[in-house]
């Protein structure tokens, strides 16, 4: 079974409706190459990387760091080969972006990556998928080939002197490969464990050479940026956060289904006008925004645009755009439990505080909606999660005590009618 | 860098082919370190073999010039890789957030008992190993679940055990 259509198209997603797409002849068809062209034969890297800082891009893979900056960081007058990786170890729960952009528009995302290759100098890329993504991986893999047929990829791209390869690497499963310094470490053939930063990978990267790593739907921006300017994108979405992302949208929503719609696009525009709702005449008890790793907001905030900028004030992130809705049959202890087995699960083990706190949470979680909830496990919760947060090698741990946190924050009631009846209230909504 | 342990006995009659090798050292080549193609490697090593049990782990220490245990440590890191055989068909329901949202966890309990095992364990007659796993990037299409490297999306109870029942 394939993948949906988007229901709202834009320059992202506007051809994915098209099989032909996939294909080089498609994508040429559309304009496609046109701008690693324009790149590659008449502007100069530093102009490159000038013109995708002023467009206020931001990386699309959750942190939001601006990708100009980024790529500024690569060490000038080196000689140390250098690389580019492709973060499409795409694993964030209720994030699913990632794999349309690869499965429809396999050469966006090439030319993207060769736009910034050429801006930070780097000789090769590699494409890190994870390894469940195998239709994904398939279809990369093609255009790859395709794209060193026809003088994109390979010694001399288009008939410049610029040589730049893809290698496509695929992943073991493991959620904290994400993580860009987990990937690296997993690149080199390593258990996915994230370096302590600094040094970065801009400077120590990928087997030790100057590495940027992008997300695959920051790639697929660059193009287009390249093709109709700054000011364009920049008309696009807010201010702060310019452009379109492809937000997600799971859960108990009519049309489940990606959305491709500018960045400041209002939660509630997106859940009702385009998810269509909540179904069975249900109301929403919470909407998480941006991931699972994301705080939840409950039903009163879904006025908030979907920006970083604004959703900071709420206390929870954009993330990675997987918005999950629940509707009033839902047990947000039960919710915690799920994301808490997730982390507990998922962590690599390496830190103390998120080793130890993840499995804290999961199993004082469990106790409350087993109704065995004792009295001061709230606090201990709130405590250990603030242990956690800010304490770790990389941002795995505020990930995991986030969406613990938001759920306290916003739906304490819950809990406490556990502790209180000493049991499950919710009779409706999935069992664990 | 750590020195590979030459094993007690020359494991030349090893249990990875010819061809698998061969599509190994292609893959080393791609990387500035020969290891970097580790992962591809078990990847491959386990289509052929099924999974990568404690000699092939020691047969490909050998080829990539590292210790067993560090190829071992690797194996047990990652979800995909395995230790041990497993059925010869690999379910994986999905049973994350957004999945048990629309009914990901029923899903899996109703294969539980259409199979008359539980999750991480394999049918008696080795056809199927049953396993819940994390996102799947699947969440508009729940519930999911995976055969093998094959993703079947919007499944009903029903559909779900025929398409087990279809298994060889």
């Amino acid at each position: 079974m394939g993948l949906k259509v988007p229901h709202t198209t834009n320059y992202l997603t506007e051809h994915f409706g098209d099989d032909g797409f996939v294909s080089l002849k498609g994508y040429e068809a559309q304009g496609g190459y046109e701008a690693a062209r324009k790149a590659l034969t008449r502007m100069q890297p530093e102009k490159l990387i000038e013109l995708v800082k002023d467009s206020g891009l931001q990386g699309r893979g959750g942190a939001g760091f601006p990708t100009g900056l980024k790529w500024s960081f690569m060490p000038k007058d080196e000689d140390r080969p250098r690389f580019l990786v492709c973060n499409a170890d795409e694993s964030e729960p209720g994030s699913f972006k990632d794999r349309i952009l690869l499965e429809r528009g396999p050469h966006q995302l090439i030319e993207g990556i060769l736009i910034a290759a050429w801006a930070v100098g780097a000789e090769k890329t590699f494409l890190y998928i994870r390894g469940e993504y195998s239709e994904p991986a398939r279809v990369m893999q093609q255009a790859i080939a395709e794209a060193g047929e026809s003088g994109y990829l390979g010694q001399g791209a288009m008939g410049t002197n610029f040589s730049h390869e893809v290698v496509l690497v695929r992943g073991g499963g493991a959620y904290i490969c994400g993580e860009e310094t987990g990937l690296l470490e997993s690149l080199e053939g390593k258990k996915g464990q994230p370096r302590k930063k600094p040094p970065y990978p801009a400077e120590f990267g990928a087997f030790g050479m100057p590495t940027t790593v992008n997300n695959v739907e920051t790639f697929c921006h660059v193009p287009h940026i390249v093709r109709r300017g700054a000011e364009w994108f920049r008309g696009i979405g807010t201010e702060k956060s310019p452009g379109t992302t492809i937000f997600g949208v799971s859960g108990h929503v009519v049309r489940p289904g990606l959305y491709e719609l500018p960045l400041g696009t209002s939660l509630e525009q997106i859940v009702f006008g385009h998810a269509g709702g909540v179904p069975g005449g249900r109301e929403i008890k919470g909407v998480i925004p941006g991931g699972m790793s994301m705080p939840i907001l409950p039903a009163a905030e879904l006025d908030v645009p979907m920006a970083n900028e604004s959703l900071r004030e709420r206390q929870t992130m954009l993330g990675t755009g997987g918005i999950m809705v629940m509707d009033d049959t839902t047990c947000m202890v039960r919710v915690g439990c799920v994301i808490a087995h997730f982390f507990r699960d998922e962590s690599c083990g390496q830190c103390t505080q998120c080793r130890e706190g993840t499995g804290w949470m999961e199993k004082i979680l469990n106790r409350i909606e087993r109704g065995a909830g004792e009295e001061g496990d709230l606090e201990i919760l709130l405590d250990v999660s603030a242990k956690m947060e800010g304490a770790t090698i990389c941002a795995f741990a505020d990930a995991a005590a986030w969406p613990i946190q938001g759920l306290l924050r916003h739906f304490r009631d819950d809990f406490e009618m556990h502790l209180r009846h000493h049991r499950c209230p919710f009779h409706e909504g999935f069992r664990l | 860098m750590v020195k590979a342990v030459k094993p007690k006995k020359a494991a030349k009659s090893g249990a990875i082919s010819g061809a698998t090798r061969k599509r190994i050292a292609e893959e080393m080549q791609k990387f500035p370190q020969k290891r970097g193609a580790l992962l591809e490697a078990l990847h491959l090593v386990q289509e052929e073999l099924g999974c990568i049990a404690p000699e092939t782990a020691r047969e490909l220490a050998e080829i990539f010039e590292m210790r067993a245990v560090e190829v071992m440590e690797v194996v047990s890191f990652y979800n995909m890789f395995h230790a041990a055989p497993q059925g010869r068909h690999h379910v994986h329901v999905c049973t994350n957030l957004p999945c048990s949202l629309r009914g990901g966890r029923s899903l899996l309990r109703r294969l539980e008992e259409h199979l008359g095992i539980r999750a991480g364990e394999t049918t008696p007659d080795g056809r199927i190993t049953l396993g819940r796993e994390e996102c799947l990037g699947a969440c508009a299409y729940a519930p999911m679940l995976r055969i093998g490297d094959t993703y079947h999306e919007n499944l009903g109870v029903e559909l779900a055990k025929k398409l087990l029942d279809s298994l060889e």
